[in-house]
């Protein structure tokens, strides 16, 4: 019975919830047992706020039930990445660094998931600063993969993508800078959207690589992706980087969404996708199937500049990095060290000791590429190859609606393998860096399973601000085929 | 002993502080604050996940003081991040201007003294040139007074600054002196700053060094940059005194200028003389690079023409002016130019009808002295520019004398009134009827006679019993008779 | 200005990961400088993939967005306030944010 509570969409639950047929304590509670029952396992949470979600909950039943206004996630209980600020808890970017961290503010995603009156359930586990590709660089707890425990969740947002995948909530908040909500989600066998850059306001996220970050749904189905879309989608004047109503207005995400895209060209770039492993490129081509027998085209295309987005991507991204995580000092906010000798012992050895390894490699790699004399050789030529890369991108789209390909070269890996060397961790986001360096959107979907009964996720890539047609093509997919009904069963054994 | 000749060189680092409502980034307001740390938000203070906006009129007025100082302005402009870690930086970068500034390419006119010119007329001006102007961020305040720790106070960080640098033209401790008085005028003049130095709106740090030429080679001295300057006269002084330091160390040393041995000294206003501080362990490298969170801003030929529109003549050339078109001193126009609003009151007195020299008089005579006394400018004060003019008219038409004329400003300060009611009022309506003063003459004549035969004598006693006898008609008249009619009169019936 | 590295072409080594460390304001133990000099020596040899590019005549891009002219209008808005401003310090002094004395007088 709560099983089959748990695994309904985020738009029947509203939609229950408004009519009265079940109350938005009643669909909290549920959560809330679940995390009893599963949450010790699978630790997808640093914080959850019990007592607060369920008054919360009986806020929107009262409202509801006095026949007031309500929002479009009223009564939903959804989870948010902890590298967004709360104004209440700690937001803690899963470091040790910010482990006792209290914003005064609430991110503006986080203000428009309390205006939609959403129940916030709790903060999600992550890569620590978001940065890792499995959820392992956590400073402060391990997450493992509903599907398997013994591997990753995929990272950064894998506390979200976990949490959403074993009915720890309905719908999470994650974000991207390299893969990191698409990734999770595909690991995870959830759906999870990047939003063109600018789509989404950054004001409130905790900064790592500026001109990369987005913040995304997580979700069970593509219409839950509009929904969340709906809430949180728009300018921002905050966030001198969000775009303008007039450059690229937001619409409804969901008003179109059954509409199929009638002669939808899909490219494909066989050569770099022959790179995957075999039980995911057997799924991904099964997908691409579903679409050809619908009547879509399949072109085949060559974009040879991607084969140096992770290049261009790691100077950008930790340059940006080393900059952004320069305020954390022990200064104003944040672990200080004891005993420093001087102020400069400060910084050193709060910095030191707040944070991990991948995090500190970052910083040295960023601050190394920015610094006298390096400037052109890595930071300016990586700029020139994302325009390169950018190009690639332009090209396709002149000809194609979207393009296709896998999200990861592998599905969930085993914990611990491939911590040890870094570039190997990095080179494992090949099929989603490139869309982070040129800004446009991409959505992974459950597309089947590989020999290990691990889910494969099918990357969708498409032009600058149009989810909504995005979301129509991933829901041709959805309609089809069954993969995003299927669930770990850890929800029903735990 | 060699022959020593030098050559001193001055370039100026200036910060302005722009008297914007609120910060470059964030809402929060650039009013005094009592406590510390309480005009602080998480952008300013640099809190996980915040991001900057930039302020418009930071902007505008950056633009507007870069075309004052005849300065190219950049149709697009873009904002860089330059790192360094201080307690006062709570980003540990401060968002600045790198390779793209908003200005550059200008020039700032000084006044200089040139004493071997015969006449005020060839005051001669020198232009400075100045490299560049651009925006970036203040940081806020470290204070090292209360024991063996620092506090920070936050409350500044973030303010609107503009960096202006010029060019190393400057020749002497005058000019540098010259050059920071002209730019306070210039920014208040523009409304963009209110440039006092004690407060720090406007912060100096001159570079200087010597060019030597000794037994026919020429030799540079490193140059010291140096900084807490918070007076022009301390900037005069820690000119004079590097110029003395470096001189001496020359002689002493034979160190000359090469990369990397630039110093930083502070200025010591007890001992008089510049400290070397602290050398720093490495020089810092600012790994600068496009700030991410901020889009470039675009200056259109429309937008630049509506800033342009805003600019003001120049308090120097309107001090020239002064000069050159009204007669007036050299020291009457500065004081009359010294802030705008006295330079604007005088002109639109001028422009009612008032002739120029007569209201300089009245305003620098007691206008400006009351206003200096209350602490504010002469349009708070309840005299118009209008009522100045007409009381000018009636000094030269001789309604009221010249002196009369100042205390019935005084009394128009004091009343509200205007100037014919005072002049009524006080009694100081200067009696110029020929004829009814005629009268009065004849009777002092005739009870002076003594008086009258030793005018008509000549010689040293005439001026003197000229002088006596027109003291007699002012008593009769109680001070109201028009001196020079009853001269005329004299003239007349003293032959 | 101390540059990094004296020629572009010179392999990272643990001195100049030492300097970076310093930058970065990072207190690394002795184990770790030589940890991370193998890596960063692996992944910038990576990274060098790039020079097989050529890009001379490529525009550098810094904004995925064609925006310009985002502004705010000069209207003061809220302040946390000293004690909010202060809820987080690690260290107080009153109304200050306290740390160990310093005794240089500039830092940048």
């Amino acid at each position: 019975m709560q099983d089959e509570l748990l695994n309904i969409s985020c738009k029947k639950l509203r939609d229950s919830i408004a009519a009265g047929q079940i109350s938005s304590v009643e669909a909290t509670k549920a959560v809330l047992e679940q995390i009893k029952k599963c949450e010790g396992a699978i630790g997808a949470y640093i914080s959850i706020f019990e007592e607060q979600a369920l008054s919360r909950a009986k806020e929107v039943d009262n409202k509801i039930a006095g026949g007031e206004a309500t929002g479009e996630l009223a009564g939903v209980p959804v989870a948010v990445k902890d590298n967004m600020c709360t104004a209440f808890g700690a937001t803690t970017c899963a470091s040790k660094i910010l482990e006792n961290f209290h914003s005064p503010y609430n991110a503006t995603a986080v203000k428009k998931l309390l205006a939609a009156d959403a129940v916030i359930v709790g903060k999600t586990n992550m890569d620590e600063f978001a940065m890792g590709s499995s959820t392992e660089n956590s400073g402060l707890k391990r997450t493992v993969n509903p599907w398997d425990v013994s591997r990753v969740p995929g990272g950064s947002s894998g506390g979200s993508a976990a949490a959403v995948a074993a009915g720890l909530c309905f719908a999470a908040l994650g974000s991207d800078t390299g893969g990191s909500i698409r990734q999770p989600a595909s690991f995870c066998g959830v759906v999870g959207l990047k939003p063109t850059y600018g789509r989404v306001s950054r004001f409130g996220l905790v900064a790592y690589g500026s001109s990369l970050d987005q913040i995304g749904p997580l979700t069970k189905t593509v219409e839950d992706c509009g929904l969340m879309m709906n809430v949180i989608a728009g300018h921002d004047p905050a966030d001198s980087t969000s775009v303008d109503e007039r450059t690229a207005p937001v619409c409804n995400y969901l008003d179109k969404l059954e509409e199929p895209v009638k002669g939808l060209r899909i490219a494909v770039v066989p050569g770099f996708s022959a790179g995957a492993e075999m039980g995911t490129q057997k799924a991904i081509g099964d997908a691409i199937d579903v679409y050809k027998k619908s009547g879509a085209e399949i072109i085949e295309v060559e974009m040879p500049y991607l084969d140096y987005a992770i290049a261009a991507y790691y100077v950008i991204a930790t340059s940006e990095a080393s900059s952004n995580l320069a305020r954390y000092d022990g200064v104003h906010y944040g672990h200080r060290t004891e005993n420093p000798a001087d102020y400069i012992e400060v910084y050193t050895k709060s910095r030191a000791e707040g944070f991990g390894k991948e995090v500190k490699r970052r910083i040295m790699l960023g601050t190394y590429t920015l610094s006298s004399g390096y400037y052109d050789a890595y930071y300016l030529k990586a700029l020139k190859v994302r325009n390169l890369i950018r190009g690639d991108f332009v090209r396709v789209f002149e000809k194609c609606d979207c393009i296709m390909m896998p999200v990861a070269p592998t599905t969930a890996f085993k914990i611990g393998e491939k911590i040890d060397d870094p570039l190997t961790m990095y080179l494992s986001d090949i099929y989603t860096i490139a869309v982070n360096l040129v800004g446009v959107p991409a959505i992974s979907i459950p597309c089947g399973f590989d020999e290990k009964n691990l889910p494969v996720g099918l990357q969708i890539i498409a032009p600058a601000f149009t989810e909504e047609k995005l979301l129509r093509i991933a829901r041709m997919f959805e309609r089809e085929t069954n993969w995003h009904s299927k669930k770990p069963s850890i929800i029903a054994r735990v | 002993m060699a022959r020593l000749e030098y050559k001193i060189i001055v370039g100026l680092e200036i910060h302005v502080q722009l008297c914007t409502k609120t910060k470059m980034f964030c809402g929060c307001a650039l009013s005094f604050a009592e406590q510390a740390n309480s005009r602080v938000c998480p952008v300013c203070l640099g809190m996980p996940g915040v991001l900057p906006v930039m302020n418009k009129q930071a902007y505008e007025y950056a633009v507007l003081t870069a075309l004052a100082l005849n300065c190219e302005t950049a149709e697009f402009t873009k904002w860089d991040r330059k790192s360094y870690y201080y307690p006062d930086l709570p980003k540990n970068y401060q968002i600045s201007q790198y390779d793209l500034p908003l200005s550059a390419n200008g020039f700032i006119e000084i006044p200089i003294e040139d004493p071997r010119l015969k006449t005020q007329d060839q005051r001669r001006t020198k232009k400075i040139r100045i490299r560049r102007a651009h925006l970036e961020e203040d940081a806020g305040k470290n204070l090292h007074t209360a024991g063996n720790f620092s506090q920070v106070d936050l409350n500044r960080t973030g303010t609107p600054l503009l960096e202006i640098v010029t060019e190393p033209d400057m020749n002497s401790a005058s000019e540098v002196r010259a050059l920071a008085v002209e730019l306070q005028r210039i920014v208040r003049y523009l409304g963009v700053s209110e440039g006092d130095m004690q407060k720090g709106h406007i912060r100096f740090e001159p570079n200087v060094n010597l060019v030597i030429t000794k037994d026919g080679a020429e030799y540079r001295t490193p140059i010291a940059e140096v900084k807490n300057l918070n007076s022009f006269r301390a900037l005069e002084r820690s000119i004079e005194y590097e110029v003395q330091r470096q001189l001496g160390e020359f002689m002493e040393t034979g160190k000359t200028m090469e990369a990397g041995n630039k110093t930083t000294r502070g200025w010591d206003d007890e001992k008089e003389a510049t400290v070397l501080q602290r050398e720093k362990e490495e020089a810092s490298d600012y790994r600068y690079f496009p700030e991410p969170d901020l889009v470039p801003v675009k200056l259109t030929k429309e937008w630049l023409a509506d800033i342009r529109g805003r600019l003001c003549e120049l308090p120097i050339k309107k001090q020239m002016r002064y000069v050159s078109e009204y007669g007036l001193s050299d020291y009457d126009a500065g004081v009359l130019t010294a802030e705008r609003s006295t330079a604007d009151f005088f002109e639109e007195a001028v422009a009612a009808g008032g002739e120029p020299k007569r209201v300089c008089n009245l305003l620098t005579q007691k206008g400006l002295k009351i206003a200096n006394e209350r602490g504010c400018n002469l349009y708070d004060l309840r005299i118009t520019p209008r009522g100045v003019a007409d009381l000018a008219g009636m000094a030269e038409t001789g309604t009221v004398s010249a002196s009369a004329a100042v205390t019935i400003l005084g009394a128009m300060v004091d009343t509200g009134k205007g100037p014919d009611v005072l002049a009524g009022e006080l009694n100081l309506i200067q009696k110029s009827d020929a004829g009814e003063l005629e009268m009065l003459v004849d009777r002092v004549l005739a009870e002076n006679a003594k008086a009258v035969e030793d005018v008509k004598s000549g010689g040293k006693k005439s001026q003197k019993a000229r002088g006596f006898l027109l003291g007699q008609v002012m008593q009769k008249t109680k001070g109201q008779a028009n001196p020079k009619v009853v001269s005329e009169i004299f003239d007349k019936k003293l032959r | 200005m101390t540059k990094i590295r004296k020629n572009q072409n010179e392999k990272i080594d643990e001195a100049i990961v030492r300097k970076v460390a310093k930058l970065s304001r990072l207190d690394l133990t002795d184990a770790e400088v030589k940890e991370f000099t193998g890596q960063l020596i692996s992944i910038l040899d990576y990274m060098a993939k790039m020079n097989e590019l050529d890009t001379e005549n490529v525009e550098p891009l810094a904004h995925c967005l064609p925006i310009s002219n985002v502004f705010r209008d000069d209207v003061p808005g809220e302040s946390l306030g000293t004690e909010k401003t202060l809820a987080n310090a690690p260290q107080r002094d009153g109304e200050f944010f306290k740390v160990p004395k310093i005794l240089d007088e500039s830092g940048g």
